[in-house]
């Protein structure tokens, strides 16, 4: 988080899936240090806002901004900047647990130094050596998240962190995210369940938007 | 090391540790030959005419089967997500994957090629060719392969798509790698054949990762 702070944005957006309208209008803004909870039912648009914040997806109308800029203006810096959690772990079952975090930690950051401690605040440092294939569900959405602290970002992109979540881990991933706006990160999450984000935003999706 | 590096290690690393992908290549190319000369009779003239030819279409066909892989694998885990949103461009991304999958696939083709020509009774002449025809051309195979395995990421039986969509476009390759071995053993010289696989190469080199890249943004919308 150097330079200018962090700061996201997005204009009038609107998204198209399959034919239907999810959602029009949709405009949010994000300083340092703050957070946007989105709620609504399945199907209701999330997760495809979220892909459109990442940049995976391209809005039908509107634009995201990212430090004041469209983000299509420098699209590997912003995504250099941005950590995306989705609903699947890309946790590749013949890897080791380290292995597996070590990748994208490098991949990111150019070293793997800070994979111990990311592994250990989701109290994965046991299991750094075990391959991935023989960890429950809870336990590959952990290390999923891992890549969260292993390679820093400024805003982080989490769709459903908690499922499957044991409440020590849930417990583990709200200091995480704590930690993370304390430093002037910015957080953008998709979640049906209790997950604290104090003073976040939130952003209600509807059901039908259009018939 | 950058980007480019870690991605393909990652991949050798994968392959490694699944390393029956890479026999079953091998394994498909080996069979495929051997059974020729049970089907077409043992006459050694008819063997040795028809080597290069044989084997160069069960490498391309060796090389097709792992295709559908090359993407796939990564889209259903959602690592190809990530692998779009990382700080390295894609047509990089695209590229590492690529030469991962040549060093998995190619590599272990052409290092068995000369032992399969011996079966098929070719002309000792033959061998350096056919080994450099295979050292250029093998790679477009990877490149021009990863279009087809970009287009297809997410369509179910996606497999089934892959050799019709590339087929058409490697047969160049089929042509002129057999065209140089059998230049080389009437003794025209395969000198203009290999040039040809060595540009066919380079364009693959410079235009399929872009078109692979384009295939696959358009694959996560």
């Amino acid at each position: 988080m150097t330079g200018e702070a962090a700061h996201s944005a997005g204009e009038d957006l609107a998204c198209i899936r399959g034919e239907r309208l999810l959602f029009e209008h949709l405009s949010f803004a994000l300083g340092p240090g703050e957070a946007l909870m989105l709620t609504g039912a399945n199907g209701s648009g999330k997760t495809s806002f979220l892909r459109l914040v990442a940049g995976l997806l391209r809005p039908a109308a509107g634009r995201i901004l990212w430090r004041g800029r469209a983000i299509g203006d420098d699209i590997e810096a912003y995504h250099s900047a941005v950590h995306f959690a989705g609903h699947l772990d890309a946790v590749k079952p013949v890897l080791t647990v380290a292995e597996n975090v070590g990748f994208w930690s490098r991949l990111r950051a150019g070293d793997g130094a800070q994979v111990p401690t990311a592994l250990a605040h989701f109290g994965l440092a046991a299991l750094a050596e075990m391959p991935a294939r023989f960890l429950s569900a809870g336990q590959r959405r952990r290390v999923g998240l891992a890549r969260l602290l292993a390679a820093p970002a400024a805003l982080w992109l989490l769709d459903e962190p908690t499922v499957s979540l044991d409440s020590g881990a849930v417990a583990a991933l709200e200091t995480a995210i704590a930690d993370h706006r304390r430093q002037g990160g910015l957080v953008i999450a998709a979640t049906h369940a209790a997950l604290a984000l104090p003073d976040a935003q939130t952003l209600a999706f509807g059901t039908d938007v259009s018939p | 090391m950058t980007g480019f590096g870690h991605i393909v290690r990652r991949d050798l690393e994968l392959a490694l540790r699944r390393a029956n992908d890479t026999i079953a290549v091998v394994l498909f190319f080996v069979l495929a030959i051997v059974l020729f000369p049970l089907g077409v009779g043992p006459e050694l003239s008819l063997l040795a005419r028809i080597a290069a030819g044989t084997i160069w279409v069960a490498a391309l066909l060796a090389a097709m089967l792992s295709l559908d892989r090359l993407f796939q694998a990564d889209f259903e885990d959602g690592s190809l997500d990530l692998l779009v949103l990382a700080p390295v461009p894609l047509e990089l991304v695209v590229l590492a994957k690529c030469l991962a999958h040549w060093l998995t696939t190619g590599v272990p083709l052409i290092v068995v090629a000369p032992l399969l020509a011996v079966l098929m009774n070719m002309d000792w002449r033959g061998f350096a060719t056919l080994e450099i025809a295979m050292l250029l051309g093998t790679p477009v195979l990877s490149l021009i392969g990863a279009i087809g395995a970009a287009l297809t990421v997410g369509a179910r039986r996606g497999g089934v798509l892959v050799p019709l969509l590339v087929l058409p476009l490697m047969t160049p390759v089929l042509i002129f790698g057999v065209s140089a071995v059998e230049a080389s053993l009437t003794g025209l010289g395969p000198r203009p054949h290999l040039m040809i696989l060595g540009g066919m190469l380079l364009g693959a080199l410079f235009l399929s990762p872009w078109a692979a890249a384009a295939g696959l943004r358009l694959a996560l919308e």
